[in-house]
Formats: C-alpha cells, structure tokens, sequence
C-alpha cells in the first residue's frame, strides 16, 4: 500500500499512544485523522487527538511580535528564525496495526520505534482500516487530556470521507456507538450530535 | 422498511430469551421495523440442528437502558432516529414455538411434529417462507380442503377433514364475526371431500337455499351450490315457499314423539317451575308416554281438576305447565299425529350420502329449536348407535359418519342441560358410533367445560368477552399466547383455528364465500356453464 504523505517522525512513543513532531509548522494532520508508521515488520496506526505548536526551548516563552505588522506571514518574514525556534507537535491514539496482510483493530506487540516516519493515511487506507469498527472501543474507553467524545467524533467524520455514502457510514458507526455507550445515555446523544456534518 | 419490501427471506432478528412454555424472545434488527409485525404471523427460526416453525404472540418495545425512555434522545433528527433504532431501543416479539422439522431423512419423513424444545441462543429468525407454510398445512387433496390463508400471506391453508369430522368440533365468534361463511365453508368442505353426511338445524334458515352476508346480498346455500348432495328439509312450508325455496321434505312432529325429557329440556325457555317439569313425569305415567301431550292438551278445565286432584299436583303447578305446553301447541309442525316419519325420512337421506338442512323458517326461537333439535337427533342418535353396535357385532363398517350442526349450542350444551340433552352424550361420546357435533355459538363461556375440553377442532373468530375467550381456551397450552393473538383478530373474515384438524393453531383469512369467483372455486357451475359442459360432453362423444 502507498505510505501516503510524510508528516512528522516519532518523538516519544508507548503501547498506547505516540508522539510526533512535524516537519512543518502548523502542518500537523487534522484532529481524528489516521496516521500511521512502520516500524519493525508491523505498521502502527493512530488516531490524532491533540496537537501542539510550542517553543523548542522549555525556558523560553514565545512571545507576541506583531503589533507593527500587517499580516501573520509578516512575522515570519521578518523574523524567519522563528520557524526554527518553535515546533508543531501531535499525540496520536494507537488503534490498531497491520501485519502481513492483516488489519488488526487492536495494540501492535510493541510500540512505534523512536524516530520512526509518520505518514497521513491516504483514503483509501482509511476506508480499508474503517471497515470493522472495533478500534472505537479502544478510543472510547482512553482517559484522555481533552474530551475523547470530540475525538470519537472528528475521527469519525474525517474517516466518513472515505465513503462515497458518509451517511450511511455514520449511522453504521453511531449504531457501535449506541452499544459502546450503552450505559450513559447523555455521552452518546453528545457524540452523535457532534457527528452531523 | 416497507410492508411489501418484507419478502420470506427477510432475517427479522435473532433468539435472545425464553422459553417452551412462555415462548421465545426475538430482538428484532434495526432495519425491521415492529410496526410490520402482527401478531398470528409465522416465523421459521434456524436453529443449530432443526427448524422450528412459530407464531408471533407478542410485539414489544424495548430501550437497552431505562434512562433512555426518561430522556429520549432527539429523534427529530433523521440520523439520531436512525442509529438509536434497533440499538439503544428495539423491537422484540414473542414467538411460540409449534412445530419442529428435522433436517435428517427421518424427520422429514416424519413430517413436522410438535416442538418439545426451544432453538439455542441467537438462532436466526426469518419469515416463514410460503413453503414452509405449506409443508406444515399440507396442500389441498382428498382429505384437505383449503379454509383460508394465513395472514400477509397467499399459501392455502388446509384442514384435515377427515380428521376434523372424526371428533366435535366448534366454531365460535361474535355476531357478525362471520361464523354462516365459516360453517358453510367447512359443511362444504366435509361435503365435498366425503368425509361425512351432515345434518344442519338451520334456525335461521341460511345454510340450505341461500343467506345474506352483512350488506344485504344475497349468498347461495348449499343446495343452489350442490343440488344432487344437498335436501333441504322445513318445519315451515309457508316461509319456504315465500323465498322460493325448493324444499325435498315438510317436518311434521306428532304430540306422540314428545317425551317428558323434551319438555325438561325446555323448562327454561318456555319458563316452568321444577315441580312443572316434575308434573309431566307424573302425567306421562297417567296417560303413557306416547299419548300424554294430546291427553293434556284435549283436558277440559274441569277434567284438569280431577286429574291434579287425582295426582296431587298443585294448582299453580298445572297451569304453569299448561301455558307452556300451550306455547307448543302453537307451533304448526306439532301435530296430534304425523302422517310420515321424519326421522325415517332424514335417515334414509342420510344414508344415501345426501346432506340434510332443516330449515326453521319463521320458528326461529329457541322453544322450537331446542325441542326439534334435540328430538330428532335422539332418535337419529338412537338408530346410529344401533347400526354402529350391530356392525361391531358383526365385524362390518362402521355407519358413514354423521355431523349435526347445532347453532346457539350454549342453549342445549350449558352446565345444567348438558348432562339431559342428547347434544352433551353426543359431545362426550358418539365419536364412538361416528356421529360428532359441529357447534356454533357466540357465547362459548355458556357451554359446560367437560363438554369444551371435547371438542376435537376450535375455529373461533373475534371473541371480546373475557370468560368466552377463557372458555375456547380450556385446557389449550400456550392458552396466554393465544389470548393475545384472539383479541387482535379482525371483526371479519379471520379466525383462529387450533386442535385435531389442524398441526399448529393458525390465524387465517377465511377463504372468500359469496362472490361468483368463489362459488366457480367451490365446483359451482352456472347453468349456463353447466349446459356449455353438456353439450361439450356430448360432442365428446360423438367425435369418439
């Protein structure tokens, strides 16, 4: 399968979840994108759930520049060390792995060698990854820094593009929902709600 | 999902709970929705090693969390509306499962056979397909005859006349349920598949020449339907003559056939005392048994007052007795003597194979009924019970047998009469020398229990009082189940039919009666046809 578009390397990984730094500013995948990265004879594949822009060095604070300015892009013109200086990173929720020609909804056996490249999976990939949607469970059940509802969600309509119906794409993955959230009647009414596109 | 998109094929859902007795619990799938299900519908559920065949007792709604029905989700959104549907709330029904069918040569050899077990967890259910329906009906032959189909549905249902014939039987429903149509039906069924000769008390003249359905048109009885199987007996030549019947035999009754026992039967309906009823003992004794109805009746006054002195019966006793004895007198087929016999009569039609309808004409009151009823079946029982005693002697068959169809049965079969009238012996016993009852009633809780629990085949229509309905239920497993699936019959042309005749209780749509399609189904040719085929045959055969 094509690797897709080359975004970031792996900077801190575990079982779980994986960090990335990009290799752009401000050019990190959508929030609830699938990402993926090979490593070993595997390919782990992540949901994107937060993503950060902050300065390299922990002691330096960025600090406003544009007062004089016209536009944004003249910060940066002016002061093109900036790029250099500050960083765009993202954490992104391992899913699931492929192994061989297997697709599997569940943690890879280890997690994501350090330095490994992170690709945006192309749509296809997408659409072939969200044919079973067992991974939701892993996301649903994450205790996550930011609502893990917003990320069901965004991941849930990025992955609907896949779909020449996304309708009937969503409503396959609400019904998962509706078992998944069973006990908590409120959460999942959230959840779909922030589903309509 | 529309009505029609749900095809034989269509999965409704799968096996969640349950059990033999109580019936099993189906979730239905999302796209099914519970508003095509009826109860009375067939479902064939796939089980790991045999089909079962059931019937939908129940639909209910169901939400996987209570909180949901305290805070319904927003289902003013189509897409809310369409992932709650089938998940967080469903449908389920509740099946009864009746019948089995093996997957192994043996078993379908044998055939369906009653369900002893349930199917394992999660086993798919479907419709049943027409095919099923079929193999558990059977189609029509020499022995069954097509009744109806079954709801949402175009396979024949078939019953087992000969089965049907071979035990009592009832057909019961409300007023205006349809019971005329169903009995005609089924008269036409033991008819035309010659499973027996029946003879019908038709109190209110409609089997034999022709009835009217609900709107007023008229429906052709028997005899236009199958003039060479069907006599049309009367009690009343006049009426007869004023619908233009063509009757084959005027009823007379003698005083003299009257026995006390018939007047003990009548004691409710013409209102006499116990001791009344007591006095005709006596009086028979006095004058014998043949002549004492014509002696009663011919007593001057002062005459009656020697007699009662003479008997010591009391005055108020007499004349009770003597008014309702007069109400007898009334009746134009009572006579001091009849010139033929009847009963005689009615026999030898009998035993020709030719169907009997008596029709009651203008004496279409109970007093009548209950009194020419019963009369003429004692007598007809009598002669029965002898043939079939000196055939059993003599290792020869049985007499053909013998269906009498009794309307208002709850008259003659209630708890007090059951045990005097012939009707109850014959209910209990005369399976024994062929001859069964077919009774119609719409008050079924009127008729004695022992007389229910006999009954061989139940067809009733919709029944809305609660002790009839418990009463067509008596000693029915599965009698909870049923209930529901009774009360939700249509007002018209749809019965429940369950027992002998029948492997499984099913829900039909009575089989159209009245229109000329339906009458050209039954075998009626119009004369017209009729001389087109006669004329056919003949040219047959000349041409040969």
């Amino acid at each position: 399968m094509d690797l897709g578009t080359k975004v970031a390397e792996v900077i801190e990984a575990s079982s779980a979840e994986l960090m990335a730094q990009c290799y752009k500013l401000d050019q990190a995948p959508p929030l609830g994108s699938l990402v993926k990265t090979k490593g070993g004879s595997w390919e782990t594949y992540a949901v994107v759930y937060n993503v950060e822009t902050h300065s390299l060095e922990p002691g330096r604070r960025v600090v406003a520049r544009g007062e004089e300015m016209g536009t944004e892009a003249e910060i940066f013109r002016a002061n093109p060390q900036l790029a250099k200086l500050l960083s765009t990173d993202f954490r992104a929720l391992v899913v699931g792995h492929c192994q061989g020609n297997g697709l599997y909804h569940y943690l890879p056996p280890k997690p994501a060698p350090i330095y490994s490249f992170v690709y945006v999976c192309q749509l296809e990939e997408v659409k072939a990854f969200t044919q079973s949607l067992d991974f939701l469970s892993l996301l649903a059940d994450a205790r996550l820094p930011i609502s893990v509802d917003e990320v069901i969600a965004a991941c849930l309509r990025y992955a609907s593009r896949a779909y020449p119906d996304s309708q009937a794409f969503l409503i396959k993955a609400g019904k998962e929902l509706a078992w998944l959230l069973s006990s908590d009647a409120r959460r999942l009414n959230s959840v779909l709600k922030r589903l309509r596109q | 999902m529309n009505d029609h998109n749900l095809d034989e094929r269509t999965r409704l859902g799968a096996i969640v709970s349950g059990s033999l007795t109580r019936g099993v619990e189906v979730k239905l799938d999302a796209s099914v929705s519970v508003e095509d299900m009826a109860v009375g519908r067939y479902v064939a559920i796939e089980g790991e090693k045999r089909r079962f065949f059931g019937m939908i007792t129940d639909v209910s709604l169901e939400a996987i969390d209570s909180r949901v029905t305290i805070t319904p989700p927003d289902i003013s959104d189509p897409f809310i509306a369409q992932v709650v549907a089938g998940t967080t709330t469903y449908g389920k029904l509740r099946v009864l499962p009746m019948l089995t069918i093996g997957s192994d040569a043996v078993s379908i050899l044998e055939g369906p056979q009653p369900a002893k077990t349930v199917p394992t967890h999660f086993s798919e259910v479907k419709l049943a397909s027409q095919r099923d329906v079929e193999l558990v009906f059977g189609a029509e032959d020499d022995k069954r005859f097509y009744v109806g189909t079954p709801l949402d549905m175009e396979t024949k249902v078939c019953l087992d006349v000969s089965e049907f014939v071979k035990r009592s039987n009832g057909v019961f429903g409300k007023s205006g349920t349809g019971k005329t149509f169903l009995t005609c039906l089924l008269l036409i069924g033991i008819l035309q598949k010659r499973a027996a000769v029946s003879l019908v008390f038709d109190m209110h003249s409609e089997y034999g020449w022709e009835g009217r359905n609900e709107k007023g048109y008229k429906v052709k009885g028997l005899k236009q339907l199958f003039p060479s199987k069907v006599a049309v007996f009367t009690l009343d030549e006049e009426s007869s003559r004023w619908r233009k019947v063509s009757t084959d035999f005027v009823v007379k009754i003698g005083y003299d056939e009257i026995e006390p026992e018939d007047i003990e039967l009548l004691r409710q309906t013409l209102n006499l005392t116990e001791a009344s009823t007591q006095a005709v003992y006596q009086l028979a004794r006095e004058f014998g048994d043949r002549k004492w109805l014509e002696a009663v009746l011919n007593l001057s006054e002062d005459n009656g007052k020697q007699l009662i002195s003479k008997l010591n019966i009391h005055d108020s006793t007499y004349r009770n007795l003597r008014r309702g004895l007069e109400t007898l007198r009334r009746f134009p087929f009572l006579v001091p003597h009849a010139s033929d016999n009847s009963v005689q009569r009615i026999l030898e039609y009998l035993e020709r194979g030719i169907n009997v309808v008596l029709e009651f004409g203008r004496f279409d009151d109970f007093a009548a009924y209950i009194l020419v009823a019963n009369l003429l079946s004692r007598r007809i029982y009598a002669q029965y019970r002898e043939k079939a005693e000196k055939a059993g002697g003599a290792d020869m068959a049985l007499p053909h047998p013998l269906v009498i169809t009794i309307e208002e049965a709850h008259r003659f079969l209630n708890p007090e009469l059951s045990a005097q009238t012939i009707f109850g012996r014959i209910a209990r016993e005369m399976r024994k020398y062929n001859v069964t009852l077919l009774v119609i009633d719409q008050r079924p809780s009127g008729i004695d229990d022992e007389v229910m629990s006999q009954l061989g085949t139940k067809i009733t229509c919709l029944l809305d009082n609660e002790r009839d309905v418990d009463s067509v239920f008596t000693g029915v497993t599965g009698k909870s189940e049923l209930k529901s699936v009774l009360s939700k019959l249509e007002t018209k042309q749809q019965a429940l039919i369950f027992g002998h005749a029948v492997p499984m209780p099913v829900v039909i749509k009575t089989r159209e009666y009245g229109s000329a399609e339906s009458y050209k189904e039954l075998g009626f040719l119009e004369a017209a046809e009729l001389k087109r085929k006669a004329e056919k045959e003949i040219e047959d055969l000349w041409a040969t």
